[in-house]
């Protein structure tokens, strides 16, 4: 574990990422930047924009029950949201007309399940870290966490990707070609459980859907191919990450909200360009 | 149905045209009987990747983001399998598809900058792209133009002809198609016609002449 934190702690880099907590957050900061909109590309195009906030609120549950019983919040919150995850596909699969309904019961449910949890703890006053994001307090143990989640959903998007792509062209062709379109929604779905923990402690729970979503939506208005919707998309969300941290430093502002407010500029400008295309 | 036979399977409204589909392609599961498909069954050869499906459709978004190749690539994924890469071969297939349905020149194109034809087109080409031994069509070619409906027949043809698929259509307008079907399953809640479409003619229906009007026609068959 060390000697991640010991190699970023010794990385010479220019001002505003000269400290070692400066650099443990932008190295967190760039692998959300990066997995979230490749997540996000595909919830995007199923109409599944709000997904990652709604599993954003059974994360909320899993730090309540982490810190009311002593444990990991982000090991319990990843727990709690994988499960999450899979009882709320089976719903959305399942559900043709009361899916929304089922699915806002599951979320709002966590929402407040975390916020009773977290009284009980008497650990309100930490609520706000997890709902917002602290970028800057992201210490070396969970970097190192942040980076193999990062890893592992980048290397399983390379290979799924492309099954995942046939899914979202024509759901049903692909399951009478012999793809296992139900585990292959499965492991989107946690995955995008995975994103969201990562992000809970970059962005906050509240903010971490929006880098599943505004990137891939100002790189829609930018391309015309499903592989140039991802790279642009993880480029934006990079460079939202880096400009926000820069930015956050300057004007002294929270990070995570800071981020997500260049990433929505993004977004904006993006349209605009498309639009006069 | 045998390999290499094109038939057409017609009915009104509510004969129950599209419980027949999902039987067959094992995404209903028969009360009594059973289906053999190719000499086994709908699941053996879903999970072989030998079945092509084309469905009725609404066209994709305008700002849909992914190019006609990358729909028709995304139909070779049933031959290469989800984990392997594409190669060579894979590409060459792709590419002949394209061309089978006269897309070749629009692949680097968004699909939803396409008409609807050339839409359906694309979808044609994604099954052609994973060289199915069954191909099923539900409606392909409605409200599609004239000149797209000669070239899905061209494709159809070539897909029968040089790959030895066998097709099913379900479509109410067979005009297009009708020179090259080898079989006619008229459909009204139970088999009411099973041959050659020449056998049709001798109840006074013609796939040639009645092509829009074919559904009023079959109201009428017995």
């Amino acid at each position: 574990m060390n000697t991640v934190g010991l190699r970023f702690g010794a990385l010479l880099l220019p001002w505003p990422f000269e400290r070692e907590y400066l650099q443990l957050a932008l190295v967190a900061g760039l692998v959300v930047g990066i997995c979230a909109p490749i997540i996000g590309a595909y919830l995007v195009q199923r109409n599944l924009s709000l997904m990652g906030d709604g599993l954003g609120h059974l994360a909320f549950a899993g730090v309540g029950l982490a810190l009311l019983t002593d444990t990991s919040p982000l090991w319990v919150a990843l727990a709690v949201t994988i499960v999450g995850a899979l009882i709320v596909e089976r719903i959305r699969a399942r559900s043709k007309s009361s899916g929304d309904l089922a699915l806002s019961l599951v979320f709002y449910s966590g929402l407040a399940m975390g916020s009773v949890l977290l009284g009980r703890a008497g650990a309100g006053a930490k609520a706000s870290s997890y709902l917002f994001g602290s970028l800057l307090s992201i210490d070396r143990n969970e970097t190192l966490v942040v980076v193999v989640s990062g890893v592992v959903i980048v290397a399983v998007m390379a290979v799924i990707g492309r099954s995942l792509f046939a899914v979202l062209v024509d759901e049903e062709a692909a399951a009478v070609g012999g793809l296992p379109v139900r585990t292959l929604n499965d492991v989107l779905m946690v995955l995008t459980a995975i994103t969201v923990v990562v992000g809970m402690r970059t962005v906050g729970i509240l903010l971490v859907s929006a880098l599943m979503v505004l990137p891939v939506g100002a790189s829609k208005a930018l391309t015309t191919s499903f592989r140039s919707l991802l790279v642009v998309g993880s480029a934006l969300g990079v460079g939202s990450v880096v400009a926000g941290l820069v930015l956050s430093r300057v004007v002294d502002t929270f990070a995570g909200g800071t981020i997500v407010l260049v990433a929505s500029a993004a977004f904006l400008l993006a349209s605009l360009v498309g639009r006069s295309r | 149905m045998e390999a290499g036979e094109f038939a057409a399977l017609v009915g009104p409204n509510g004969s129950g045209k599209s419980t027949l589909l999902k039987l067959v392609l094992g995404l209903l599961t028969p009360n009594t009987g059973t289906v053999s498909l190719l000499g086994g069954a709908p699941t053996e050869l879903r999970q072989r990747g030998r079945l092509g499906y084309v469905a009725q459709r609404q066209a994709l978004p305008k700002d849909f983001p992914c190019t006609v190749e990358e729909v028709v690539t995304a139909g070779r994924l049933n031959r290469i399998g989800w984990r392997s890469r594409m190669r060579a071969e894979d590409r060459f297939e792709v590419d002949h598809a394209l061309e089978s349905v006269s897309l070749l020149g629009l692949r680097k194109r968004r699909i939803g900058e396409l008409s609807g034809g050339q839409q359906q087109r694309a979808f044609i080409a994604k099954a052609l792209a994973s060289q199915p031994e069954l191909l099923i069509l539900d409606e392909p070619i409605a409200g599609v133009d004239a000149q797209s409906q000669d070239e899905f027949a061209t494709a159809l043809t070539h897909l029968r002809d040089e790959h030895g698929a066998a097709i099913v259509l379900v479509s109410h307008e067979l005009g297009a198609v009708a020179h090259a079907l080898d079989r006619v399953l008229v459909l009204k809640r139970t088999i009411v016609f099973n041959g050659a479409p020449e056998g049709l003619t001798a109840q006074g229906i013609s796939l040639g002449i009645h092509g829009h009007d074919l559904p009023v026609w079959l109201e009428g068959l017995r």
